[in-house]
């Protein structure tokens, strides 16, 4: 069943939709394919279905039409070769894991039974997603203990131990500073030119992505588009993405999208509450930039 | 009132062989209960183990006025707890009500039970605060079996589990199956908690079950250190607590609730000495 052309595709998403049993689909007639060393931005206001379409390529999230898959395969059975970096959430100051053990879940935490590989092995790969991310320096310290950024580092880390040819990232920039937001990018550009890993990166950020991503997928009201970054971030597309008048300024180097409306025209009867983080500045212009 | 009816060490050599049972059941507790501890302190299950614990009272009282075996009513009452809670209170917030309103429901059933009772006082006594002299070789070989069971099962699901209880969002993105193993636990949890309840007493299963881990995991930075040191502080608290008490006239309940007060007291203080965190 998968063919030449399906193996070269980390994801592949063709008329894809998903909607809840009350109200109009979050995203329709979706179709998306990530090709290795790819790196496609997710983009859109709260709402849109970003999250929903990353637990969907995770098969957490059946499809409501359309097919899906993740490396030729279901996304369940992919699961293995999928790095997953949430967003950033502190750990318990209490919690007896050190910045390595976080790692280390990332390359066998899902095994059952008592580990049967050399420690030896698995202490190398450990080693290595460390360094891969420049986090070495900290790698015994109790994860609990390092700052923001540093465990969003270690998050990316443990995505990498398990070695993936997809990397999904969901928000991992959401409430790091501007240097760490950078730092997560060029980290995260670096694993997909040298392993040729595919990614799917959601944010709302717009600026720290821009240098990296090859393409853009802007989620809006239930429609979407997909394109290189300079024909998708232009106040016409946006505009007639939103139905409504939006600007995309470039101020200082960095683009500032203006105008988008709390509730695009077409859906606007009730509030999609996929995603778990609600922040308060819905309406405020996508990035700030630097100050 | 006569300090000698708290600590009294005279004829202790001739009182210890009467307590070899007792001392290995509390060996055999120490190590389950700070084994399963450190995980009830980072899954934040600190009410479940009340809540199981005033359950498998109920269920050990039943089966006491109905003349049946009450080490079986302790398990039958504790697990059935385990299992409800797991199903019933998958968020924090709905399981913290849940237990909430489960606990006085089984407090009563057993308030009802004793009463009931026309028997021995001192069983009725026993099962709220402790009764480890009354531990015979049948009892013991029950411990022992059911703390295999939890040792091996503990063993095949640590990373899974270690995982789950650090970070449940990305362990469920890389295919950990949150809700058949977090039952799994409570069920390990319910099979712990009847153990405690014959040895301690319903009221301070705590001791053994939530005490050691949140100690350790204020001293250790690694789940595993956590464990063994957990497992250490309820072992100590056990036997010192049965060695303090044999010969005294109270129960031991009050001298392991003290030493593995005084544990995690210690622990608290080495933990901001070293600038870990405060005191308070």
């Amino acid at each position: 069943m998968s063919d030449i052309e399906d193996g070269a595709q980390l994801v592949r998403l063709s008329g894809a939709a998903l909607g809840f049993d009350a109200g109009e689909p979050l995203w329709e007639a979706l179709d998306l394919t990530v090709r290795p060393g790819e790196f496609v931005a997710v983009l859109g206001a709260n709402g849109s279905g970003k999250t929903t379409l990353l637990r969907c390529l995770l098969g957490m999230q059946p499809l409501s039409a359309g097919t899906i898959s993740v490396l030729g395969k279901s996304p369940t059975a992919a699961r293995r070769e999928v790095g997953y970096v949430p967003q950033q959430r502190r750990f318990d100051p209490l919690t007896p894991v050190r910045a390595r053990d976080l790692v280390g879940y990332g390359y066998d935490g899902h095994q059952w039974g008592l580990p049967v590989l050399s420690r030896r092995q698995r202490r190398e790969r450990i080693d290595a997603a460390l360094a891969e991310v420049g986090a070495t320096r900290f790698a015994d310290a109790p994860a609990s203990r390092l700052s923001g950024g540093q465990q969003q580092l270690l998050r990316i880390a443990q995505a990498l131990a398990c070695d993936p040819r997809l990397l999904l990232c969901d928000e991992p920039l959401l409430s790091l500073d501007l240097h760490h937001q950078r730092e997560v990018c060029a980290v995260v550009d670096r694993r997909r030119r040298d392993h040729d890993t595919g990614v799917v990166f959601v944010t709302h950020e717009i600026n720290p992505v821009l240098p990296y991503a090859d393409r853009v997928l802007y989620l809006a009201g239930g429609r979407f588009t997909i394109g290189p970054v300079d024909e998708v971030m232009t106040s016409q597309t946006l505009t007639r993405l939103y139905g409504s008048p939006v600007d995309v300024l470039k101020v200082r180097g960095q683009l500032v999208v203006v105008g988008i409306p709390d509730h695009p025209v077409h859906h606007s009867s009730s509030e999609p509450h996929d995603e778990p983080h609600d922040e308060p500045h819905d309406e405020a212009p996508e990035s700030a930039g630097p100050s | 009132m006569s300090w000698d009816k708290v600590f009294n060490f005279t004829d202790y050599s001739e009182l210890l062989p009467l307590v070899h049972n007792s001392l290995l059941a509390g060996l055999i507790l120490g190590i389950v209960g700070g084994l399963i501890s450190t995980f009830v302190v980072m899954r934040d299950l600190p009410f479940a183990v009340h809540g199981i614990s005033e359950l498998s009272f109920a269920g050990a009282s039943g089966f006491l006025l109905l003349g049946l075996n009450v080490v079986a009513g302790s398990l039958v009452g504790s697990l059935g707890a385990a299992i409800l809670i797991g199903l019933l209170g998958v968020r924090a917030r709905d399981r913290n009500s849940w237990i909430g309103v489960l606990m006085p429901f089984g407090l009563g059933l057993g308030v009802l039970f004793l009463a009931l009772y026309e028997g021995r006082a001192a069983n009725k006594f026993g099962l709220l605060t402790g009764q480890i002299v009354a531990i015979d070789t049948p009892a013991l070989s029950w411990l022992a079996v059911i703390s295999v069971i939890v040792v091996v099962v503990m063993l095949l699901i640590w990373r899974p589990l270690s995982f789950a209880s650090t970070d449940p969002e990305v362990a469920q993105a890389r295919g950990i199956p949150l809700g058949p193993l977090s039952l799994l636990f409570m069920v390990l949890l319910g099979l712990v908690v009847a153990m405690s309840v014959q040895v301690v007493g319903a009221l301070l299963v705590l001791s053994i079950v939530v005490t050691p881990g949140a100690a350790a995991v204020r001293l250790a930075s690694t789940t595993a250190g956590a464990t063994v040191l957990s497992i250490l502080f309820a072992t100590v608290s056990m036997i010192g607590g049965i060695l303090l008490a044999l010969g005294s006239s109270v129960p031991i309940s009050p001298y392991v609730t003290t030493i593995s007060f005084a544990i995690y007291l210690a622990c608290r203080l080495i933990a901001a000495a070293r600038g870990r965190s405060r005191v308070f």
